[in-house]
Formats: structure tokens, C-alpha cells, sequence
């Protein structure tokens, strides 16, 4: 067992498939010398070569379409766009091309690459350098979706989205990069699609993601004490494809229901499971299930600015109890 | 546009080079002819409605498909545009295949899930045909990539229109090649017109990809795309060179397209007689002369003619008579488990 | 299976049924009509869907209810007859017309809860993604009291009334504590109505008495008890305690029970066959290097069993004294949530009533309760076949079978018996 930061477990989770298979290979940009943008590469040039860690131009549609044609013809690209926010600019192969070019052709293409970026606030870097944008590629059909939370999620996360045969987004949370956790001696390979719960509850499901996740489980511990309402937090994880047994099981035991989304609040990957838990677990719910989400709004730079909008663990506090109480 | 032709007609794109050896040329030719009568049976069958949706023909650019096929080697890999169906089937891809395709039989390339945008046979080395313009050209780039990685000799070729020169992907792609040194080779179909415009108006240079060349520290190159020796010898010094370490090329093939941008489109923006002039540079006409010219047998010409269109009727029966693609395709193939789950 | 008020259109809540074409006890064929329903502008034959007996009918002629009501039980052909409530009394049925407008189905005894099952995910279907439910449980608002999903249908299944209700939560939205309260309401109303009114005083019922309801309930409902039955022979016992008293200072109030005695010996006994003292852990058993013994202390309006710790190493005297601060904080109201916590064992000893013999019910996590009866004088065979009086205490020991078999239980009741009859000078 050993404590690592997020980044450092980024680089663990990279080095770990690379040394077991001379297929996986990394390109971005600044991810070789310069150890990434985050410094979430480091080490990973002197361990494998520049032939197999390259550092790419500033071009986001080629390092996704070549990553995109090295997959189909036989190796394991890991592309890393520097900000989530730039998926933007290199949409095209997500929405259309690798995502579907394997039902296009009848199963005769394969696309076995990740696409790693840095997403979320917290970091005061302004509204086009910060936004959550898992939702973007989650309404994607043929994409996989995980955005883990801990260091510990992000090598076996990392893992078995190198070793899925299909396309996967793996968004790390550039605030969440400083921050620490247990992680495991030697191998590690966890499960996409797989949700967790962080905290078992009786009164109310919390489902949140990345970021959120801590946020939600100090506010869990505050509900209890403050007001002895005992929630369940479920870190999601996996957005595409959902674990809708644990979710929705969890929903079902507590019969309240609440996300705590950083996207704004239109269309948000809550909004997505909100509408699966209403229709399949109406009968269950003892009142409407509630979104926390930042405004829908663009996000501000100004420290004192961008910390409130995100939501708060006194704001996730405030709803809950406010919902459970009146 | 009147320089254009007259460029191609002086053959000032013609490499002086070795001979096309007989057997290659017969070869060739029927790959002209092949391309000819399938997508004018296309073109038929849109009007017989038995091909829905839209279809992008290659009518009068089928030289370039042709010579270059016929300089690549079995495992090199082709990417095209929307207008693929010539090159897909210049890589032996059988034509009955194509029009179960296009048709949307249960018998076409991909049982009817693509469509005639998408022609793909992994198989054939066709790594598929894009519809989304500039898109894969990073992808041919990613597949020599690979090649490189690997240390296997085999070449990406990618071809595209003029269209293309002017987007981003064009640009992000050339310059990736040429730093890397990729076993790439960009061809560009010049047909003049992009869409419904003349590209000459929306391109800041005279060739649209010949004049982005020096840019990205590349040799202009300039060919008569009608004539399919001329691509062939410009094609296989590229591919050799591409083979053997020395990084990609860009080629810029002078072509016409007969038909408009798609089934669609009657093209009524080109100038009178431009056609009229193009047709008198019909790639199958110059091929079929250089032949007899050759010595080779008129009967031999005429047998490989008639071959080729009882294999398109042939076909074209065997598609009529394919029943549609059963209806649990539409859930197949999402994922790599065959599936589409997305949740459990 | 229940025969529901359906929907007869899109903004009806409620219907009135009009005719009954089928009695109870009648067969009924799936297709057959069983009654006919009538609403603002239509009206409905209502058949069955399976065949079976009608077996029970609750909204009449002319009466109304809302939709999703139970309008009728049938009794499957081949199923038991169905385990939903039974009809309810004269009492709850509405007697007036009024009444039986504002949509009353009669209020039906409440049915054991049926517990929902587990949520189980099912794999997507072509076209079927999300599954919605199979049924619907009636209209969000009922004569204009809202009701959240989960209570409808916490009603449907208990049977309760949702007009009889009063909702707790946000703008007297019924929530799903107003159906589970409802419930116990039910229960209780359905054994007042077993009673003649006047001939009782209801008595409130404080959070002692539930939790001694509930967790006793659950004690015989969860612990498979068997009883062993011995007596002792407590002359040496009591000689002990005479002795140990005499010795204090003449003023001292400290002053040996002979319950404080048997607390040690027990603590004893229990450190003696180690196997006995331990605790069912689901997974499994707790076996511990100490025995700490519950004191089932009467308290005004209950029972409380603090227990004392060590009680097999610790001197009788300081069991003594534990003992009386647990019954004076017992009366007090002040004892600690860990004063009650834990235990292996617990001792009841209802002898100053002069109760003879007893079985105690277990207090679950503990494994065993010695019941102890009053020391009497009774007659015993001597050797040689005469008579004589002896000094004697029956004690009855509760065994939870998951920890404690029969040969291990009267293992330990012969240890006790061997302090108390053999070595009761050592209990010190």
C-alpha cells in the first residue's frame, strides 16, 4: 500500500499497461518532456522511449485521428486532450467517427483507444478552461464514460479502460490532481461500469462524481451529525455504461433521491439518471428526486466567484435537509 | 478552368518513367471499366429508386482510383471520401457487394448498417469511407503510424477532394505526416468544383493541394488524373518512397467529375462545353486506345467489356433478390461484445 | 389476487361501481364480467383476468372508490386463498352516504407488510431501455391530498385507507411514515374495536415500552430458545451471606443480596465452560475471556438490564454496589446508553414475589438468561427414604441454540450448581 496523488496515479495506471503491453502507446501534447501539462506523465518518456510516449503539435483533431487510425490497425493509443473543454475542437471523432465506425462497418472496424483529458473547476482558470463536460460525450451511443475520483480508481479505472476494446473517455479532474489516497501494491485493474458506494445510508442516495464526491461525503457526515439524516453517497463513476443495480438498488432502499452534478445544470449526466430513476422507481420514490448543480451559467475566474457556484458541501447540506424536513 | 484542362491534355503532369507492363495494363483497364459500369448501374438503379438516399459517383475520375489501386501492394491500406465507391472496388472488392450496399440488401458490404458513404472491407484493406470531410486524413496518418511503430512496410493511402485542402483536418494532418515522417500518401481528387462551387474561388492558392505542399516542406506534385498510367507511375514512386522511410507525399490528380456532387445534384453551375471538353479526355477512351495502340487485340478489350457487364448484371440480379438486412442488425456491433448495453 | 377500481379515463380518480354481477363465493373464468363501474361520463364492465372464487367483495353497490382501490378479492384456483387482508368489521364500514362518496373503500385490517423485493436491474430490451412499472398505483391527488409514489403504493399494499390520512409532509403531501404510522394506527384500531368502548382507559405508550415491545418481540421472533430447569440447594449460600454481612459494621447499609451472590456465581459458572460464554455473531461466535452478566432491574413502568461488568473476577462487594447504582440511576432515568450495551448473559430474579419457577426471555446480542425463583422450603427424599426439609431455589436457564446447545447449557447450570452447593465460600 502506498499514499499517491491523482497525478502520480495517472502516470502509475499509464505505466502499468504500457509495461505490459508494447501495443499501448501515448501521444498529447507536452506529455513526453515535459511530463504533461499536470505533470500527470512524469517519468513515463525515460521509461518507454519516444517512439512509444510522443509528443504531439497542437492539433487535437490529428492526435484523436491518429490515435483513432493506429487502433484500427493493431495498437492501444492513449490520447491525451490537455483540456476537457477542447473536446470541442476535435468533436468530430467522438460524435462521429470512432464512436460509430464500428456499427457503420457491421463489426468490421475496431477502435480499442482512451482519450484522457483534464476536466472540472476549481483551479481559477476561466470559463474555457474549466467546464465538466462528461455529458457531452456521454449522449454519445458507442462510447464508454468513467471519471474517477481517487487515486486508487484512477490506475484501475486507467486499466481497464486500456484494456476495453472499445472507445473510452476517461476524464481526470485537474483539481482533484494534488489530492492523496491509498493505493494497492502492484497490479491493479478495476471494472468500467461499476458505481461505488462510499458510504451506506438509510434516509437519502446522494449519487455524485469526481470532485463532487468528496464534497458529498463530508456533507453526508454533516447531515448525520447536525441533523441525524443518514445518506447514502454513491460515487458513480462510470457514466457510460451505468451501474443502474447499485444506483437504482440504492434508490430503491432509501426512496430519495438527490445528484450533486459540477456541469450546469441543463442535460447533466443527473439530469440523465433523475429521469431513469423516475420512470423505473416511481413507485419507490418518497418524494422528487433534486439535482445539485452548478447555475447554467459560464463559469467565472475570480476565486471567490468560481468557489460558489460550484456546489458547496453547505449547499448540498442546505437541499438535503431542507428537502427531507419540510 | 479552360487552363486546367489544357494543363492535363499537355500531359504536363505525365512522369517520365518506366513502361506499365501489359498484364498490369489489362488489369488496369478493367478496373476502368469495371468502376464505369458500376456506378453508371448506380446511377440506373437511383433512378429505379432501388438506391434510396444519396450516392456520390465517381463518373469520369476513375483513373485515379484505378492507378493508384494498381500500384499498391496487398496490406496497404486505403481511406477515401463519401466518394469511394471507385475506390472500394478498384481494392477487389466484389461489386455485387457495392450495390447490396447501396441498395440496403441484407447481401451488401456491411449488410446495409453504412450505407453508400461508409464502404469499408477491412478485408480488402478499404479502411473506410468518410463522410465527414478532412476527418480521415489524421486517420491514414494514425494507421502509418502504426505501420512505423510496428516496422511493417505497408503504405496509407488517402484520398479526398479538393473540398478538402481548405479545412482544418487537411492541415492538422499534413503537417503530423511530415513531422513524423509518416508512410503516408494524401491524394487529392482536383475536380474542380467543391460541392456545387468552383474550388478555384475558395482556394487562396492556384492548386488547391499542390500550392499547400511547400508548407508543410512537401514536393508539389501535379498529375493528369485522367490518364491511369500517369497516376500509376506518380502513385508508385510515392508509395516506394513512403515504403522505404522516406515520409509522405501529397498528389494533386487533375480529374472531372461527369455526374454532380451527388445523385442529387443535376450540376447546372459548370460552364458550357465544359463537359463536352472533359469527355474528350475520357480516361476509359484514352486507356482503350492506348491498347489497341499496344497490340493488344480489340477482342481481348471487347471480351474484358463484356465480362464486365454480365458481372454488374449478375450482380445487380443477385441484389434485387436479396431479401432487406433482418432487423436485429440494428443492435448489433455497438460495442465490441456485439452488442449495445448501456447500462446493466 | 386483488381486483382494482381501474382507470376509466384519463382525468378520473375515482369510480362507482353500479352493479355486481358475481357473489362471493361465486366462480369466476378469466373474461367473465364481475361488475360494472361508472364514472363522470362512462360507464365499464369490469371482467376478470384469472380464475379462481371471488372471495371477497369491498366496495358494494353504490359505493364509490379511487382508482387503484381494491375493489374485490379472488381466491386463485390452485393458490391459497389469497393472504391479503381479511374483511374488515361492522365498525369500519362507512354508514353514511356521505361517507361512502367521499371514497372510502372500508379500511381493511392491515395486511402483514409485503416486503418489496430487492431492486434486480433487468438487461435492456430492443426499444425497452428503462422499464417503467408494470402497474400504477392511482392518482397523485386524491380529494385534494397529494400522495408521493412510494406511499401509494405502501398503501395498495397494506391496505390503508389514503383518504383516512393526514399527510406529514410538505403541503400535507402523505408520505410514506403516514402509511407506515397508518398501519400501527390500523393494528391498534382493530383491537379497540375487539372491545366494548368505556370498558377501558387507553394508556400512552412511552419510548421504554416500545423498545422493550420491539426488541422482545424480535428476541422470541429471532432466537431459537430452549429452557433448562434446575434446583439448588442454597443453605450454604445463604450461610454466606449471613456470615459476610455479620461481619460489616453494624450501621452499614452496603449489605450483601442473595441475588448479589448469585450474580458472582454466575459470572463463575459462565468463565467455567468457556463454550457458553459467547455470543451468535451471524458469521460467528464471540467467545469471551470475560463474563459480563445483565441485572434485569425494575424500573416504574418497565425493565432495564444494566450489566455488570467482569462479573466473574469482580468481589461480590463491588457487584453489590454496582448493583444499587444501577437500580437508583435506573429510577432516576439515568442510566447510559453503554450502561445497557453488550453482556453475555443476564440474570432475572423475580423471587421477592415469590415467584416459584420462570422462563426469562433472552436479550439479544446475549446468549443466556437464568431465571431465578424464591428460596422455599420443600419437602426432599432423604437416603435412607425418609423426609426432610430442604432450603431451595429453582432456576430456569434460557438457551439461544445457535450458541448454546442442551449438554452445553446444562454444563454451565452444573457449574453454577457446583459453586453454589460446593464452593460457595469462594464467592468472595
Amino acid at each position: 500500500m502506498a499514499e499517491l496523488t491523482y497525478r502520480d496515479a495517472v502516470a502509475r495506471g499509464i505505466a502499468q499497461e504500457m509495461s505490459r503491453d508494447p501495443d499501448v502507446v501515448f501521444l498529447g501534447e507536452d506529455i513526453a518532456k515535459p511530463g504533461g501539462a499536470f505533470k500527470a506523465s512524469v517519468g513515463l518518456l525515460d521509461q518507454f522511449g519516444p517512439l512509444r510516449v510522443r509528443d504531439t503539435p497542437i492539433s487535437e483533431q490529428a492526435i484523436l485521428g491518429a490515435a483513432m487510425g493506429a487502433a484500427m490497425t493493431g495498437l492501444k493509443p492513449i490520447a491525451e486532450i490537455m483540456f476537457s473543454d477542447f473536446l470541442a475542437v476535435c468533436f468530430d471523432y467522438f460524435a462521429n467517427e470512432f464512436s460509430k465506425s464500428r456499427y457503420m462497418t457491421n463489426g468490421q472496424v475496431k477502435c480499442p483507444l482512451v482519450v484522457r483529458t483534464g476536466n472540472g473547476a476549481g483551479s481559477r482558470f476561466g470559463a474555457q478552461h474549466s467546464q465538466s463536460v462528461e455529458n457531452w460525450v456521454m449522449m454519445i451511443p458507442g462510447l464508454k464514460v468513467v471519471a474517477p475520483s481517487s487515486p486508487a480508481d484512477v490506475v484501475g479505472l486507467l486499466a481497464a479502460a486500456v484494456r476495453d476494446p472499445d472507445p473510452v473517455v476517461f476524464f481526470e479532474h485537474k483539481s482533484l490532481y494534488p489530492t492523496k489516497g491509498e493505493v494497492p501494491d502492484g497490479e491493479i485493474i478495476d471494472k468500467l461500469g461499476t458505481a461505488k458506494i462510499l458510504r451506506p445510508g438509510k434516509d437519502a442516495t446522494i449519487l455524485a462524481l469526481a470532485l463532487m464526491v468528496p464534497r458529498a461525503m463530508a456533507a453526508a457526515d454533516k447531515l448525520r451529525q447536525e441533523h441525524g439524516i443518514d445518506c447514502e453517497v454513491v460515487d458513480v463513476r462510470s457514466l457510460v455504461p451505468i451501474d443502474t443495480q447499485t444506483i437504482l438498488g440504492s434508490v430503491s432502499r432509501t426512496h430519495r433521491l438527490f445528484t450533486v452534478e459540477e456541469n450546469p445544470r441543463l442535460c447533466g449526466w443527473g439530469a440523465e439518471l433523475v429521469s431513469i430513476a423516475a420512470e423505473e422507481l416511481f413507485y419507490d420514490l418518497d418524494g422528487p428526486p433534486i439535482r445539485i448543480t452548478t447555475p447554467h451559467i459560464p463559469l467565472p475566474s475570480a476565486a471567490n466567484l468560481e468557489d460558489q457556484v460550484l456546489p458547496t458541501v453547505d449547499r448540498i447540506v442546505a437541499t438535503v435537509h431542507r428537502s427531507l424536513n419540510s | 478552368m479552360g487552363s486546367q484542362t489544357s494543363r492535363a491534355e499537355s500531359g504536363a503532369a505525365a512522369v517520365v518513367g518506366e513502361k506499365v507492363d501489359s498484364q498490369l495494363a489489362l488489369r488496369i483497364f478493367r478496373l476502368l471499366v469495371e468502376i464505369r459500369e458500376a456506378e453508371q448501374r448506380a446511377y440506373d438503379l437511383f433512378l429505379q429508386n432501388l438506391v434510396k438516399g444519396t450516392s456520390h459517383l465517381s463518373l469520369g475520375q476513375e483513373a485515379v482510383a484505378a492507378g493508384c489501386a494498381a500500384a499498391m501492394r496487398p496490406g496497404d491500406l486505403s481511406f477515401c471520401t463519401y466518394r469511394g465507391h471507385a475506390h472500394t472496388l478498384a481494392r477487389g472488392v466484389p461489386v455485387e457487394k457495392v450495390l447490396g450496399e447501396l441498395m440496403g440488401r441484407d447481401n451488401g458490404l456491411m449488410r446495409g448498417k453504412g450505407g453508400s458513404m461508409h464502404l469499408t472491407s477491412v478485408e480488402h484493406g478499404v479502411m473506410g469511407s468518410y463522410a465527414i470531410i478532412g476527418a480521415h486524413l489524421p486517420i491514414a496518418c494514425g494507421a502509418a503510424w502504426r505501420a512505423q511503430y510496428k516496422g511493417q512496410s505497408d503504405v496509407s493511402v488517402c484520398f479526398f477532394g479538393d473540398g478538402t485542402t481548405n479545412i482544418g483536418a487537411f492541415h492538422e494532418a499534413l503537417n503530423f505526416a511530415a513531422i513524423w515522417k509518416l508512410p503516408v500518401v494524401f491524394v487529392c481528387e482536383n475536380n474542380l468544383y467543391m460541392e456545387y462551387t468552383p474550388i478555384a474561388d475558395m482556394t487562396a492558392v492556384k492548386d488547391p493541394a499542390a500550392g499547400r505542399a511547400s508548407a508543410y516542406g512537401l514536393e508539389p506534385i501535379i498529375v493528369d488524373g485522367q490518364d491511369a498510367d500517369a497516376v500509376y507511375r506518380v502513385a508508385k514512386k510515392a508509395f516506394d518512397k513512403a515504403r522505404s522511410g522516406g515520409g509522405p507525399s501529397l498528389i494533386e490528380c487533375l480529374t472531372y467529375r461527369y455526374s454532380g456532387h451527388s445523385r442529387a445534384d443535376p450540376a447546372k453551375y459548370r460552364p458550357e462545353g465544359e463537359l463536352e471538353r472533359w469527355k474528350q479526355r475520357d480516361p476509359i477512351k484514352i486507356y482503350r486506345a492506348r491498347l489497341l495502340d499496344s497490340g493488344v487485340a480489340e477482342s481481348v478489350i471487347a471480351q474484358i467489356e463484356t465480362d464486365v457487364k454480365q458481372k454488374l448484371d449478375k450482380a445487380t440480379e443477385a441484389c434485387k433478390a436479396a431479401g432487406p438486412p433482418a432487423d436485429d442488425l440494428i443492435w448489433t456491433d455497438v460495442y465490441a461484445d456485439g452488442g449495445w448495453a448501456w447500462r446493466n | 389476487m386483488d381486483v382494482l377500481m381501474p382507470q376509466l379515463g384519463e382525468t378520473v380518480d375515482e369510480g362507482k361501481v353500479l352493479v355486481w354481477y358475481k357473489k362471493v363465493g361465486d366462480q369466476v373464468e378469466p373474461g367473465e364480467n364481475l361488475f360494472e363501474i361508472e364514472t363522470e361520463k362512462v360507464s365499464m364492465e369490469v371482467p376478470s383476468t384469472v380464475a379462481g372464487t371471488l372471495q371477497e367483495i369491498r366496495v358494494q353497490v353504490d359505493e364509490t372508490a379511487p382508482v387503484g382501490a381494491v375493489v374485490a378479492v379472488i381466491a386463485e384456483k390452485g393458490a391459497q386463498p389469497a393472504a391479503s387482508a381479511p374483511a374488515p368489521t361492522t365498525e369500519e364500514t362507512p354508514t353514511s352516504q356521505a361517507a361512502a362518496q367521499r371514497a372510502a373503500a372500508p379500511s381493511a385490517s392491515p395486511a402483514p407488510a409485503v416486503a418489496s423485493p430487492a431492486y434486480v436491474a433487468r438487461k435492456q430490451e430492443p426499444f425497452k431501455e428503462v422499464f417503467t412499472p408494470e402497474r400504477n398505483y392511482g392518482p397523485a391527488k386524491v380529494g385534494g391530498v397529494e400522495t408521493t409514489p412510494y406511499a401509494r403504493r405502501l398503501a395498495s399494499e397494506q391496505g390503508v385507507n389514503l383518504s383516512s390520512l393526514r399527510g406529514s409532509g410538505p403541503n400535507g403531501r402523505i408520505v410514506a411514515k403516514d402509511i407506515e404510522a397508518q398501519r400501527g394506527k390500523a393494528a391498534q384500531s382493530q383491537i379497540k374495536a375487539l372491545y366494548e368502548a368505556g370498558t377501558y382507559t387507553e394508556q400512552p405508550v412511552d419510548a421504554m415500552r416500545r423498545a422493550i415491545a420491539r426488541r422482545l418481540t424480535e428476541s422470541k421472533q429471532t432466537i431459537p430458545h430452549f429452557y433448562l430447569t434446575i434446583d439448588l440447594d442454597v443453605d450454604a449460600l445463604l450461610a454466606v451471606r449471613e456470615g459476610r454481612n455479620s461481619a460489616l459494621p453494624s450501621q452499614a447499609t452496603a449489605k450483601l443480596s442473595v441475588n448479589d451472590l448469585i450474580i458472582k456465581a454466575w459470572g463463575m459458572a459462565l468463565h467455567a465452560v468457556p463454550r457458553a460464554n459467547a455470543v451468535w455473531a451471524e458469521d460467528s461466535i464471540l467467545q469471551f475471556n470475560r463474563s459480563d452478566v445483565g441485572v434485569a432491574i425494575a424500573v416504574d413502568g418497565g425493565l432495564v438490564t444494566p450489566v455488570v461488568r467482569s462479573a466473574d473476577t469482580k468481589s461480590v462487594w463491588d457487584i453489590s454496589r454496582d448493583v444499587k447504582d444501577f437500580a437508583a440511576r435506573a429510577r432516576g432515568k439515568k442510566l447510559k446508553a453503554g450502561d445497557l450495551q453488550g453482556g453475555v448473559s443476564a440474570i432475572s430474579n423475580l423471587g421477592m414475589y415469590g415467584v416459584r419457577e420462570f422462563s426469562a426471555i433472552i436479550n439479544p446480542p446475549q446468549s443466556t438468561v437464568l431465571a431465578v425463583g424464591a428460596v422455599q422450603r420443600r419437602p426432599v427424599e432423604k437416603t435412607d427414604g425418609g423426609v426432610r426439609f430442604a432450603t431451595l431455589m429453582t432456576v430456569t436457564l434460557s438457551c439461544d441454540h445457535r450458541v448454546v446447545d442442551g449438554a452445553l447449557g446444562a454444563e454451565l447450570l452444573a457449574a453454577l450448581r457446583d459453586i453454589v452447593q460446593q464452593r460457595a465460600e469462594t464467592l468472595g
